[in-house]
């Protein structure tokens, strides 16, 4: 247990030294100062004028979003067309059939907003092709996507005032060459090294050593696995996702991919501090997190590797603890590592099965999705964040009689209004999204028999499950629930639009009515935001707003069932 | 939205070629020196192919380990858990008579050696290793359908068993009932 315990320690101490330089080099190449790969710059610059582009117009707040939403109208297009007609098209060695409309509808909306909710299985739900040009490439842009709205916030928050928030594309297509193409390259590399397949062969058809006839799944898997994690979108090529043993064949893969996946939304907040030149406000953003997060750990590590009690009443040998639904390679403490930064990190891979985990660990993977900022995905858990730090300032200003203030600009009612709006959207759409179809299924369970793989207070946890890993824009699920229905695919694939854009159109709008304001230099009758005080005011303003909101449900779900099992 | 639309769509195209043909390419290059040229290490055995050393399989003859309970009873050609919540009654239930089966099998083991990986399924339901202990409580089973001696196979799982500084210990039940079967054959 000790060196379980240890791994996951290594695995911490790891990524938080790799995340502080990418950090400052992130700054460095949104600033547009010397960095590391200026080298790419000739294929930056071919690559805007292929498109059109210039890149070096500045834009506004607004532009910014049109420019935004118009690329992502496309590639949805461009993935529902795939999807559809999959089945048509060349590389599809196992001949899978095209998805049905509202599949394809819920897999393209899923991919388009870096959740990657799954409602079908790779092996036999996709071709190749789509493989690549759908959920690779949108793995690819949808990280991108955020990376650089994150950006425009970094740049809005800049001491002068002004309505020129720098260039969009500029952001977008810098996100991709400088940070998640190189990055991906060397994860895919470092996985194909270790037995990760990487190839346009079909499946292999093999006779076991003890004479069985099978097959076993290949394909492009390292090239997708690596963007898959470090890009935060946490679809899986394989129907188990990082729980397959060729996705991640080890220990060290294992640590790998868990590393790329925390990296960048760590990054993001160093980037932020010496973006703006203000490290304490950096450190103050990455204390509330870092706390969050390790209230959420603690618990799950604790009752995994205690084991379920229903099997130690067995009197079975339960050392490694709860071992349904998770590999021997991982073990308990890793698994339960894992599941934690997928849900607070809006990633979504699993390298074991949540449905299976105690309750309370089920609790805390749901609270990480419903809080959503600590760390939070690439680029938008920095701007879920920002939201609570406006309630925040507000908040804490009314109370002490102060002219509520973030970084030398006021915050009147109209950024406090979107900001609300913004962090409210979150709990609405997940409970009236349960309520909702729980309200169907006790009206007619026989007919939804389907839905629920677990009777009770489990399955409402699945269905809550469901509805929060889509509005988190996470992806991961309780898998047991039977969730490709024209219901599911169609109710969540509207929640994920809603959950994606209006909280990037939120932050995005505060932070560019906030850039045109003037610029009042600190006084003492401001209140420093980048103080432990502060954090300590931030937390409680997402317990309230964030936890609290969804103490009943929880309650009905994975609480009630904690105390009929313990 | 109008003066976004071509450059959206000319981008779009551009970054396909990018991360769709230029990206995979390099990993799929770089794959080929890798072990097996990045299509999963494989095993053989007397010639043939007889697996993947990653993917886990299935054996329910009395002289081969046994690996994990399975979802998918270890088609590889899909993957899954069984997504049972730990206080589902007919979850108990299976995982009882798992044990009872076991216990059957195995006679002279105690409940206690039992360890829970046995009677659980794994995440992927093609988990291909066994933790030492699990391979442990099956030796007696082998090395009597085998007519081994029991601490010649007890030495075999030693020597398969793989230590690690962070993660728990395990053994890979394909490549040691490979080496089993090459035991017994000399």
């Amino acid at each position: 247990m000790i060196n379980e315990l240890l791994g996951i320690g290594a695995i911490y101490f790891l990524t938080l030294v790799l995340a502080l330089p990418l950090g400052h080099y992130l700054a460095r190449v949104f600033k547009g100062e010397k960095n590391l790969l200026d080298f790419l710059r000739p294929v930056e610059n071919g690559i805007f004028r292929l498109s059109g582009i210039d890149a070096r117009r500045e834009m506004s707040w607004q532009q910014h979003l049109v420019a935004l939403l118009t690329i992502n109208l496309v590639w949805f297009l461009l993935a529902m067309l795939v999807l559809s007609t999959q089945g048509s098209l060349p590389l599809n060695p196992d001949q899978n059939p095209s998805m049905a409309p509202d599949l394809a509808f819920n897999t393209a909306i899923s991919f388009l907003v870096n959740c990657n909710l799954q409602h079908y299985s790779g092996e036999s739900g996709l071709s190749y092709l789509s493989q690549i040009v759908v959920i690779t490439f949108l793995q690819f842009v949808s990280a991108a996507t955020g990376i650089a709205a994150a950006v425009v916030v970094f740049n809005a928050l800049q001491t002068r005032a002004t309505d020129k928030l720098g260039n969009f594309y500029n952001y977008f297509v810098k996100s991709l060459t400088r940070l998640l193409l190189p990055g991906s390259l060397v994860v895919a590399l470092l996985l194909a090294f270790n037995g990760t397949p990487m190839t346009l062969q079909g499946k292999q058809e093999l006779v076991t050593l003890q004479g069985d006839s099978v097959a076993v799944s290949r394909g492009p898997v390292a090239a997708m696995v690596a963007i898959k994690e470090l890009g935060t979108n946490g679809g899986g090529f394989y129907g188990a996702n990082s729980a397959h043993p060729l996705e991640n064949p080890n220990y060290l893969t294992n640590s790998i991919e868990n590393i790329a996946l925390v990296i960048i939304p760590m990054a993001m907040v160093f980037a932020l501090g010496f973006y703006l030149n203000r490290r304490k406000l950096a450190l103050m953003i990455f204390g509330v997190m870092t706390v969050g997060f390790v209230v959420l750990l603690a618990p799950t590590v604790y009752y995994e590797l205690q084991g379920n009690p229903a099997i130690s009443h067995l009197g079975v040998n339960q050392e490694l603890g709860a071992l349904e639904g998770k590999e021997i390679r991982f073990g308990a403490a890793a698994s339960a590592y894992w599941s934690i930064t997928n849900t607070v990190i809006s990633c979504g891979s699993v390298n074991s099965m949540h449905d299976s985990f105690m309750p309370l660990s089920g609790l805390t993977q749901m609270l990480g999705m419903m809080t959503n900022a600590f760390y939070g995905g690439c680029g938008v858990g920095l701007l879920n964040f920002f939201a609570y730090l406006i309630i925040a300032v507000f908040i804490a200003g009314l109370m002490v009689g102060r002219t509520p203030e973030l970084l030398g600009k006021k915050i009147e009612a109209r950024e406090m209004k979107i900001a609300i709006l913004v962090t409210l959207l979150h709990p609405l759409l997940i409970l009236a999204g349960t309520a909702l179809t729980a309200h169907l299924y006790a009206g007619n369970p026989t007919e939804y028999a389907g839905w629920l793989a677990n009777p009770g207070y489990h399955g409402f946890s699945e269905m809550l499950y469901e509805f929060t890993s889509a509005s988190a824009n996470n992806g991961s699920g309780f898998e047991g629930l039977g969730d490709n229905t024209p219901w599911w695919n169609i109710s969540t694939g509207v929640v994920l639009l809603l959950s994606r854009f209006l909280p990037i159109i939120g932050p995005v709008a505060i932070a560019g009515l906030l850039a045109r304001k003037k610029y009042v230099p600190e006084s003492a009758g401001t209140l420093p935001a980048d103080t432990a005080t502060f954090g300590v005011m931030v937390m409680a303003v997402i317990v309230i707003i964030a936890a609290l909101a969804f103490f009943p449900a929880l309650a009905l779900g994975p609480i009630a069932e904690h105390f009929s099992l313990y | 939205m109008k003066q976004h639309l071509l450059p959206a769509f000319r981008l779009t195209l551009v970054l396909l070629v990018v991360c769709c043909l230029i990206y995979p390419a390099l990993v799929w290059a770089g794959a080929q020196l890798a072990p097996n040229s990045g299509q999963g290490e494989t095993i053989s055995h007397r010639g043939r192919v007889v697996g993947y050393d990653n993917v886990g399989q299935k054996f329910t003859r009395p002289e081969y380990f046994w690996a994990r309970p399975s979802a998918v009873d270890y088609n590889s050609t899909g993957s899954a858990g069984s997504n049972k919540g730990p206080s589902n009654p007919e979850y108990q239930a299976t995982v009882q008579a798992r044990l009872d089966t076991f216990l059957l099998q195995n006679p002279g083991v105690a409940k206690a050696q039992v360890p829970a990986e046995l009677i659980t399924a794994s995440g992927s339901g093609l988990d291909p290793h066994l933790s030492p202990a699990g391979a442990a409580v099956q030796v007696a089973r082998v090395a009597r359908a085998r007519q081994l001696d029991a601490a010649k196979v007890q030495a075999l799982v030693a020597q398969h068993t793989q230590h690690s500084l962070l993660g728990p210990d395990r053994v890979n039940v394909l490549r040691l009932n490979v080496a089993l079967d090459e035991l017994s054959s000399r």
